[in-house]
């Protein structure tokens, strides 16, 4: 049983990831993250201000349901199934971020460069990560689709459209990561 | 009770996201700097299991747990919007490491300013619906 406290490798986790998509397909649903975002403004009263939040978020419930049971799997694993051996980061990778003084994982997730709460709250790291967000949840909604919806539904479907959103996201990803990451750090 | 089946299979996505360190800002940064092939072997294993059972419901013509027939939606034909939205979501990929999905699993896992993230992601989903008329798709 030693295995469930450890990260799961790459070929396990590719599989696994496939079968949630499937399931969903199964149920008659679909496999899409960034849509809950919509739904989330449509229940906030979004559609006082535009006509993209009206429609019958009520129908998207099922999906509200998947991300709640997300973010309890997230607590379960972050608490209960990890022997905090975290992140086996590439030593190269670890000594870039170390010149951006951006710490290393130390078997946590994510860097206290960015998401410590006393880093968060500064004005640059609100910035960053209210930025960060803002890009996703636009770029999401404007392309459609997320990693979830293009990069796995999408292509594992033969959707030349999920393959242009993938080449976008990874231009946007190369640009951010080489040469506005270091200009902000 | 009829979310129950749902929130389940959320538990289990969030569980294996969070297991396979796919949430991890330090993944991401590894995977745009090519310096790994984790996160490259996650997505294309994910994109092969799907190719083979999706391949599989079609020509099976299997029907969901509601009884219809499975058919998969087209994406909508075009290029710009799939471009230009993909550029501006890597772009806040890459920075703040997270996708919509791992957004939640980590503000669930108690990684609390991730809820800075979840609001820009919202406050970006919202600008886009205002000026979604005005854009070239």
């Amino acid at each position: 049983m030693d295995f469930i406290f450890k990260p799961f490798p790459w070929y396990v986790s590719g599989v696994l990831i496939g079968a949630v998509m499937l399931l969903l397909i199964y149920m008659g649903r679909n496999f899409g993250m960034s849509s809950n975002l919509r739904t989330m403004c449509a229940v906030l009263g979004s559609g006082k201000f535009a006509g993209f939040f009206r429609f019958d978020w009520k129908a998207q419930r099922w999906n509200l349901a998947v991300v709640l049971g997300a973010m309890i799997g997230g607590f379960i694993t972050v608490h209960f199934l990890s022997d905090g051996s975290g992140v086996d980061l590439n030593p190269d990778t670890v000594a870039q971020l170390a010149r951006m003084n951006i710490d290393a994982p130390q078997g946590r997730l994510l860097p206290d460069a960015l998401f410590g709460m006393e880093q968060a709250l500064t004005p640059k790291g609100l910035l960053i990560l209210l930025g960060g967000g803002f890009l996703v949840g636009f770029g999401a909604r404007y392309a459609g689709g997320c990693t979830s919806g293009h990069a796995i539904s999408g292509i594992s479907n033969l959707q030349l459209p999920s393959v242009i959103a993938v080449i976008g996201f990874f231009i946007g990803g190369l640009l951010m990561s080489h040469l506005i990451l270091p200009l902000i750090f | 009770m009829k979310y129950f089946k749902f929130l389940l299979t959320g538990i289990f996505f969030g569980i294996v996201l969070t297991k396979s360190e796919a949430v991890s800002w330090y993944r991401i940064y590894e995977m745009f700097h090519f310096q790994s092939f984790h996160m490259y072997g996650i997505i294309t294993v994910a994109i092969i299991t799907g190719l083979i059972g999706i391949q599989f419901f079609k020509r099976r013509k299997v029907r969901d747990t509601d009884g219809n027939i499975i058919e998969i939606q087209d994406k909508d034909k075009g290029i710009t919007r799939y471009l230009a939205g993909g550029m501006l979501f890597g772009l806040g990929w890459a920075l703040a490491g997270a996708c919509p999905g791992p957004m939640f699993i980590l503000f669930g896992a108690g990684f609390w300013s991730m809820g800075m993230v979840i609001t820009g992601a919202l406050a970006g989903t919202f600008v886009y619906g205002l000026l979604k008329d005005k854009l070239p798709h």
